[in-house]
């Protein structure tokens, strides 16, 4: 997947988290033996090519598959998980995977966890006492600034994702033309519970541009955002500063 | 602080130098789409903080973190040595009680005149954002950080071994 995993896990038995660490390191290893696109001999290049069915593969290739046409669905097509008309579900598994390392974290009795891969983050349970998990959202137009702090107070689970032109340029693709997106977009931050669905609803909400994106993200359940175009405004959904810390 | 930052005319100074370090961050960059990628040996964790790194295209991490020093006081830790295209990134950080005060490159690619022009520009910009963003009281960062691959591996390994 070409990205850095950060873990930071509190409380706990310290050997509990630690196999458990252990496991889910080795399981972003594999997701990534498994989906990457870099690799011609990867399960999914060789699923794109006809050369395995989805049977044959991993039994975690059927579950990306699935929650890739979930997507499909809920965003009317614009999160997709082909790209020039070949499989690529690239766009969802970075934070599904990271989604599925924390919630093995939790799984071995750890208080706090937060889970970043490559920008997009999980959080469960809190940091401390008295003290929730606190994420700063990167500024697209001011490098090494906060464009706001989500703080994810109340909620046992949160997640945030964000997608944008800023450090890898134009990569998030127009599944209706197959170019790059034409937006006025420079960054979608999408707040939910799973990281799974905020990732993939960042992406579609800034290929759509913020005048569809702010409607379709409102009419989720769960959901709010947070969106700098790039005139410089600032848009929210209107539960947004509930989530502001 | 305001939740929402709208701090317009700055934005747009920074603004045309941020195309700049994109293009700064290209050069470091450890992501060709053309090569394979190649797989990263992960340190059995020592801590119950870590990070790993999925792939890192055509770069591996080499070597491991040191630190000297307590867990209070002053605390020098060195990050793993991060092989980029253009050469090594190494990165040494300070800590003081336990935050982060400083953070030098001690290396970075040299070869050639472009190169230094590059560091001498990119490398203190990078270390304002690692800075900046702990200042925040935050725990982490969701979205770009125009932090380039290579620098934020060693940054993070150098974390890491701090025991974060």
């Amino acid at each position: 997947m070409g990205t850095v995993f950060s873990f930071d896990v509190r409380g706990g038995d310290p050997e509990a988290v630690r196999a458990a660490l252990r496991e889910a390191v080795d399981g972003l290893h594999r997701v990534n033996e498994v989906f990457t696109t870099y690799r011609d001999d990867s399960q999914v290049s060789r699923l794109a090519r006809g050369e395995l069915t989805v049977e044959e593969c991993d039994p975690l290739v059927a579950e990306v598959l699935a929650l890739g046409a979930e997507a499909e669905r809920t965003s009317d097509g614009w999160f997709s998980t082909r790209y020039e008309g070949r499989l690529d579900p690239t766009g969802i598994v970075k934070g599904w995977a990271a989604e599925r390392a924390a919630r093995r974290m939790a799984e071995s009795g750890a208080s706090g966890v937060s889970v970043n891969g490559g920008g997009d983050v999980q959080l469960l349970g809190v940091p401390g006492p008295q003290r929730p998990w606190r994420v700063g959202v990167s500024d697209p137009l001011r490098p090494g600034g906060l464009a706001a702090v989500i703080s994810a107070a109340g909620a046992s689970e949160l997640a945030v994702a964000t997608s944008g032109t800023a450090e890898r340029g134009a990569h998030i693709v127009d599944p209706r033309t197959g170019r790059s997106a034409v937006t006025d977009l420079v960054a979608v931050t999408v707040v939910a519970p799973q990281l799974t669905w905020a990732d993939c609803w960042a992406t579609a909400a800034f290929a759509m541009g913020s005048r569809e994106a702010l409607g379709w993200l409102e009419s989720l359940p769960e959901v709010e955002a947070l969106l700098i175009t790039a005139g410089d405004e600032v848009r929210c959904t209107g539960g947004l500063a509930a989530r502001l810390g | 602080m305001h939740a929402l930052k709208k701090n317009r005319p700055l934005r747009r100074i920074v603004l045309a130098s941020a195309a700049t370090v994109s293009g700064m961050v290209m050069l470091l960059s450890l992501k060709p789409h053309s090569t394979p990628a190649a797989a990263v040996a992960v340190p059995a964790p020592t801590s119950s903080s870590s990070s790993s790194g999925g792939s890192s295209g055509s770069g591996g991490s080499t070597g491991s973190g040191g630190s000297t020093g307590s867990t209070t006081g002053t605390k020098t830790v060195t990050g793993d040595t991060v092989q980029t295209r253009w050469g090594p990134v190494q990165v040494r950080i300070t800590l003081k009680n336990g935050k982060l005060t400083e953070v030098t490159a001690i290396a970075y690619p040299t070869d050639n005149p472009r190169d230094q022009e590059i560091n001498s520009y990119a490398l203190p910009r990078l270390r304002g954002e690692a800075l900046e963003t702990q200042s925040a009281d935050i725990d982490t960062v969701s979205g770009a950080t125009y932090t380039s691959d290579g620098y934020r591996q060693s940054l993070q390994s150098a974390l890491d071994s701090a025991g974060g």
